[in-house]
């Protein structure tokens, strides 16, 4: 009887998508924006402040979402308050140019022929290639009650013969080089790769280090990169519905 | 040995040198007298090659440093003190400075050779080789369990394919990516390496965060703490069919990474704890918001709890699985839940308090089986003590800034900083060259040591029993990889 009791008392907390920008906390840094007009002729504070040197200010001043661990460091270093965290969790992007793009580009779908096969049902292995276990830790979460991933047709599987695509985490690390190349070549075709946080899309904190490597791209071909450090599981599954055209502005 | 304190710097010059075998000789001996090797590093400088050795004395909150210069070869301290086992391991591979009859000398987190993993032999032995990459979302390790019938006779586990090189990057500067790699050495822990390094910066610039910075990091260090055990809870559930545990505690998990992200602005902490304090104040509605919040969760974490614990399946399949002795635990130096699951009285934040838990007294937790069920229960009231601790701290935090500027490193010094992390003692080593940067940053994390009590765990357990082991520990790899 206490289970049932119980189990009335948890409730449904499957979180409902009907809206593509969903509650999140006060404090939450999604998309970061520059405002230029602020910024004072010659400074650089921003730019010397960033730790994974994400900042460019040649032209139009624009952070790279691909480097981008989305800290305070750059807000605190601005003299002009010039610096801010919109709410905006929608980061992810097809292309790695389109993360330098101060604007959001819209996300294209998969091209029909892959839609026809991976639209409805997508299995993922996930490879873990030197990440600090972070950005693990929310494609965890996404399988929990709350995103419940597996009502979209997503799912992550135990082999790299049952999956559609590989989700790549971390830097690759050179130890784990040679585990990615063969769980992709494990892959049957046509198949994707999705890069999550930015390790896994540029390196970030461990660009140049000789252990770790820039991301997932320079071994595998990547599709989809979602950029977080880590991601938030809205800004992973956003990335998700929206390359499996289940998401478009505006609608779902 | 010099004395310190967890969390104070001590001059280079002022660091006792002995020679080696008499460095080796005190160790032993201060460990046979109840102390324990916090860490145990090479380091190589210009011309020389030196050890240095970090002794904790929890019962009289000091710490003892020394160390030694020493050349290719030096005798092994493992026989006569298996604590020092891991530590060696990484010293030959660090410095190249042979450890003479260390019993399994191999590497760490090195993959230039091949693996020497050892061979049971004999009729009807049969070995399974699970990873690096795993059926699931986790993080690479290889583990091969040599096995008679469904009996394993040994598990060794072969990790560093996460090495990405933290310390040699924290070693290289800029000083603004130190928090950022700090943060990232296990990025579940982010809030106990952050607070660790943060907490060894301030102690090497003398710089010391006010009152409210001290009580910030409290809370994050205990939501941090609260979500991962609540997490392991739940995945204890699932790894034993007992869903209803799995989906909630999973999910309550989740409402303790979004209390930290209403503190911080990210679910792990990311960009919080800085050294001089932390990077983001509080509102006084936000924090009664966070306790509204903690209120709620409570409830339905007691309940779950309470379900999960009284169930008859779920006692029978935790009670006597992956059992560890008080006796292995002490000779292998495990920490954290894990040792205290075994009966062991140690955790920094009351053997060698800073900041908020010098002025709060956090009791300790701790259960004498030592198998899944211990582990499970120190988690639990693990996280009731620090659900406790949130309340009282939320309804008084002390007024004033929650950052003051914290200056460069002082030259040609060390320091030393301990925190207990979700998973036990982590420790930072720092040590400063004449022009201020780090000459040797040193980190471990508890997984270092425990991930051989795992190992040992699973002697004469059933295979199947791996699993459900494997997550009663929940070690890091990252943590341990660097």
């Amino acid at each position: 009887m206490s289970l049932i009791r119980i189990r009335l008392r948890q409730g449904h907390r499957t979180l409902p998508l009907d809206s593509d920008v969903p509650q999140l906390p006060e404090g939450f840094r999604g998309r970061p924006r520059i405002d230029p007009a602020r910024c004072a002729d010659g400074c650089r504070d921003c730019a010397d402040s960033c730790p994974t040197a994400a900042i460019r200010l040649d032209g139009v001043p624009r952070i790279d979402l691909g480097r981008c661990v989305f800290c305070q460091d750059c807000v605190e270093a601005c003299p002009q308050g010039a610096i801010e965290y919109t709410r905006d969790h929608r980061l992810s992007a097809r292309t790695r140019e389109d993360l330098e793009n101060p604007e959001r580009v819209r996300l294209a779908a998969l091209d029909e022929r892959m839609l026809r096969m991976f639209g409805r049902s997508l299995r993922l292995r996930h490879v873990s290639a030197g990440d600090c276990s972070a950005c693990g830790a929310e494609l965890q979460a996404l399988g929990n009650v709350v995103f419940d991933l597996a009502r979209f047709g997503v799912q992550f599987v135990a082999s790299p013969r049952h999956a559609d695509g590989l989700v790549v985490t971390g830097p690759v690390s050179a130890n784990m080089r040679l585990a990615l190349e063969k769980t992709w070549a494990a892959v049957p075709e046509p198949k994707i790769v999705i890069a999550v946080g930015a390790c896994a899309i540029s390196g970030s904190p461990f660009a140049g280090s000789p252990s770790a490597g820039d991301g997932a791209s320079g071994v595998v071909p990547v599709d989809l990169f979602v950029p977080g450090c880590p991601p938030h599981p809205l800004t992973v599954l956003d990335g998700l519905l929206r390359l499996l055209g289940r998401i478009e502005d505006g609608r779902r | 040995m010099t004395a310190a304190r967890n969390g104070e710097s001590v001059a280079v010059q002022d660091v006792d040198s002995l020679p080696t075998e008499g460095l080796q000789d005190r160790i032993a001996q201060e460990v046979e007298a109840g102390r324990r090797i916090a860490m145990l590093f090479g380091i190589t400088l210009p011309g020389e090659r030196r050890l240095v050795a970090v002794l904790a004395d929890d019962a009289a909150s000091r710490l003892a440093i020394s160390s030694s210069r020493v050349e290719d070869r030096f005798p092994s301290l493992t026989p006569a003190c298996p604590q020092a086992h891991y530590f060696e391991r990484e010293i030959f591979e660090q410095i190249g400075a042979r450890p003479e009859g260390h019993p399994w000398l191999k590497p760490v987190r090195s993959h230039q050779d091949d693996y020497p993993f050892f061979e049971v032999t004999g009729e009807e032995i049969h070995e399974v080789a699970v990873g690096p990459v795993h059926a699931g979302i986790i993080d690479p390790g290889h583990f091969r369990l040599q096995c008679h019938g469904e009996t394993v006779v040994h598990l060794e586990i072969q990790l560093g394919y996460q090495h990405r090189g933290v310390e040699a990057l924290l070693e290289q500067g800029p000083s603004r990516r130190w928090a950022l790699l700090a943060e990232c050495a296990a990025g579940d822990t982010t809030i106990g390496h952050a607070l660790a390094h943060a907490e060894v910066v301030e102690a090497l610039a003398g710089c010391a965060p006010p009152p409210r910075a001290h009580a910030l990091r409290g809370l994050a260090l205990e939501l941090e703490r609260i979500a991962s055990h609540v997490g392991d809870l739940g995945a204890l559930g699932a790894d034993i069919g007992y869903l209803p545990g799995a989906a909630w505690f999973g999910r309550l998990r989740g409402e303790f990474l979004n209390t930290l992200a209403e503190l911080s602005g990210s679910r792990y902490g990311r960009g919080l704890v800085r050294p001089g304090g932390v990077a983001l104040d509080l509102s006084g509605e936000a924090a009664r918001g966070i306790a509204r919040r903690l209120v709620r969760a409570r409830a339905d974490l007691e309940d779950v709890a309470g379900l999960f614990f009284a169930r008859p399946s779920v006692r029978s399949r935790l009670e006597g699985t992956g059992v560890l002795t008080r006796e292995t635990a002490e000779r292998l130096g495990l920490l954290g839940p894990v040792a205290r699951a075994c009966g062991l009285e140690r955790d920094v934040r009351a053997d060698h308090p800073t900041g908020i838990f010098g002025a709060v007294l956090l009791p300790m937790c701790t259960a004498d089986t030592g198998d899944v069920l211990a582990r499970a229960q120190v988690r639990w009231a693990e996280t009731r003590r620090s659900l406790d601790f949130l309340t009282a701290r939320l309804a008084g935090l002390p007024e004033g800034p929650a950052r003051v500027a914290c200056g460069p490193p002082a030259p040609d010094r060390i320091a030393v900083s301990m925190v207990e992390g979700w998973r036990g003692e982590i420790v930072h080593v720092a040590i400063t060259g004449a022009d201020g940067r780090f000459v040797r940053y040193k980190i471990k994390d508890p997984s270092f040591q425990n991930w051989t009590g795992l190992a040992l765990a699973l002697r004469g357990a059933q295979i199947s029993d791996f699993p459900l082991c494997n997550k009663s520990f929940n070690l890091s790899y990252a943590g341990h990889d660097l």
